[in-house]
């Protein structure tokens, strides 16, 4: 019976894949930082990365571009200034968005500025009949000299502060302008609780204070007046 | 000669067919062949049974080329829990609701035109002038509300069974995405028509979404593609809805097949299991996970994470 002492030779440990032995891989240097495989590997991975980032990076700035672009300016003529009194609303009805047809058209209720209500005279009052809830279209309603949303119960006061309901802010308006004797309306700005004009938000957007803030003002609007 | 029903029966599930049984003759006694020999198929006759084994051999050729039969038959003959009931079937409906919509909505993107001033006119001349036009549209307004139902109740499902609990976590987050997509679809579908209905219901929606507080503004200008709703308005809600969604829809609802069929279905939280005979901790820990028989359902037999191992009987009734 042979002793397993027989066996024990002196060669020190190795690990298995030590043992093996083969032969260095071609190119191999002496004191080489980095197996060619692993070059290899790195410019692989590398190249197909800016590959996808060349598909990638326009597809998503295309997609997000819109959020960064503001429109040209447009002013639209809504009738002389002898169609506007102080003490109600006229309907006037203009292109917020031109090319997609009757889809593209907003109301606005206009009036000339009231000195009784405290307002600069001389001025004409567009009031956007977007509801400051979720956007459905109010309707001012002349016996109670109050604006009344459809949808949800909005009630504004005659000048679209929210007096009633869920609206979060009082009614978005538009700057005008007198040209040539006509009134024009321009781009949409919206307004505090106080009537301070800041720059458009959307329907359901708390303004002022904090909120704006919370609610930062979007590229895509114009600057309040 | 067996039926046919029974050659498409992969080999390792086939029976062998006993002596006696319906379709294989007894064993007919033993023939002298010189005075009796046996009598040779006419032509026609073996003419018959190749024309039978035709579609045998050609689905033999595809499996010889795909190696697809030993997938399938783990897949469609796999063992499910004792107890699987009809709640069983709320993803199946819902993906039978989801395929609905897809073979519908692709025949409807054939009469529907994307832009402002059209789309409202093709979806009437869909309705009024297209052969069976009002039933396909009908059939693709009407599954959506159908395909939104089944993937709730299926969530429910999946809730009160408690089947969304360890190994299935994973599959119940995939279904969270698939179901935000369906509410996505849902929502971007209904802009389509561009009727009266679909214009507000869109306006509150994006408004809706930007009322979240500092990224909701830039999200709702991203959905519109500007400040107001517009013209690209109504095709980024087209693209979205058919080509975005869809095709990661798809995607995820393999991803959530393949949990399902990998990790087995769990039995109903009342099903008992019966008393196993020795019920002792398995040697072999994870040999439940490796199985690629299905994950034995949890509740009884699962203590404190510990998988103990039924000899014979692991809750697992015949499929």
């Amino acid at each position: 019976m042979a002793d397993d002492a027989d066996n024990i030779t002196n060669v020190p440990y190795r690990a298995p894949e030590q043992v093996r032995n083969e032969p260095p891989p071609p190119g191999y240097f002496e004191g080489e930082s980095m197996t060619r495989r692993k070059v290899f590997t790195i410019a692989a991975q590398g190249i197909g990365g800016l590959a996808g980032l060349a598909i990638v990076l326009p597809a998503v700035g295309f997609a997000v571009a819109p959020i960064f672009h503001r429109g040209k300016e447009r002013w639209e003529d809504i009738g002389p200034t002898s169609n506007f009194v102080e003490d109600t609303y006229r309907q006037v009805t203009f292109t917020e968005v031109p090319g997609i047809g009757d889809a593209g058209k907003t109301l606005a209720y206009v009036r000339k500025s009231s000195k009784e209500l405290g307002e600069e005279p001389g001025l004409y009052v567009a009031v956007s009949n977007r509801c400051a809830h979720l956007g459905c279209p109010v309707r001012f309603v002349e016996a109670a000299g109050n604006f009344i949303c459809p949808c949800h119960g909005g009630v504004y006061d005659f000048q679209g502060k929210r007096i009633g309901g869920p609206p979060v802010r009082p009614l978005d308006r538009f700057q005008t302008r007198v040209e040539k004797g006509q009134v024009q309306v321009g781009p949409r700005y919206s307004v505090t609780s106080q009537l301070k004009p800041v720059r458009a938000r959307d329907p359901g957007e708390f303004t002022g204070g904090i909120w704006e803030y919370l609610y930062p003002p979007r590229p895509s609007t114009f600057p309040p007046p | 000669m067996p039926k046919f029903s029974d050659l498409l029966v992969p080999a390792p599930l086939r029976k062998t067919p006993k002596p006696g049984e319906a379709g294989v003759p007894n064993q007919p006694a033993p023939q002298d062949l010189k005075t009796d020999p046996p009598r040779r198929p006419t032509d026609h006759e073996r003419l018959g049974q190749q024309a039978l084994e035709a579609p045998t051999e050609g689905l033999a050729w595809v499996d010889q080329r795909l190696a697809a039969s030993g997938f399938l038959t783990g897949m469609l003959y796999r063992k499910v829990p004792k107890g699987t009931n009809w709640f069983y079937t709320l993803g199946s409906a819902a993906l039978f609701a989801f395929i609905v919509q897809a073979v519908t909505g692709v025949f409807l993107a054939m009469f529907y035109t994307p832009s402002t001033t059209q789309a409202y006119t093709s979806i009437a001349h869909i309705n009024n002038d297209v052969f069976l036009g009002q039933l396909v549209h009908g059939m693709h307004k009407w599954g959506a509300s159908v395909m939104v139902i089944l993937v709730f109740l299926h969530m429910g499902r999946t809730f009160f069974f408690g089947a969304y609990k360890y190994p299935r976590e994973l599959n119940w987050v995939i279904g969270v995405v698939i179901l935000i997509l369906t509410m996505t679809m849902a929502f971007t579908g209904y802009l389509l028509p561009f009727d009266q209905r679909s214009y507000w219901a869109s306006i509150v929606g994006i408004n809706i979404n930007g009322t979240g507080p500092i990224v909701g503004p830039y999200l709702s200008d991203f959905l519109r593609a500007g400040p107001e709703l517009g013209a690209t308005t109504l095709s980024r809600f087209y693209a979205i809805h058919m080509l975005l969604v869809p095709g990661a829809l798809i995607a995820l609802i393999g991803a959530h097949l393949y949990l399902v069929v990998k990790l087995g279905t769990t039995a109903p939280p009342w099903t008992k299991v019966d008393k196993p005979r020795v019920a002792e901790p398995t040697a072999n820990l994870d040999a439940g996970v490796s199985s690629g028989n299905g994950y034995r359902p949890g509740g009884a037999g699962t203590i404190a994470g510990v998988q103990l191992e039924t000899t014979d009987n692991d809750g697992m009734g015949p499929a």
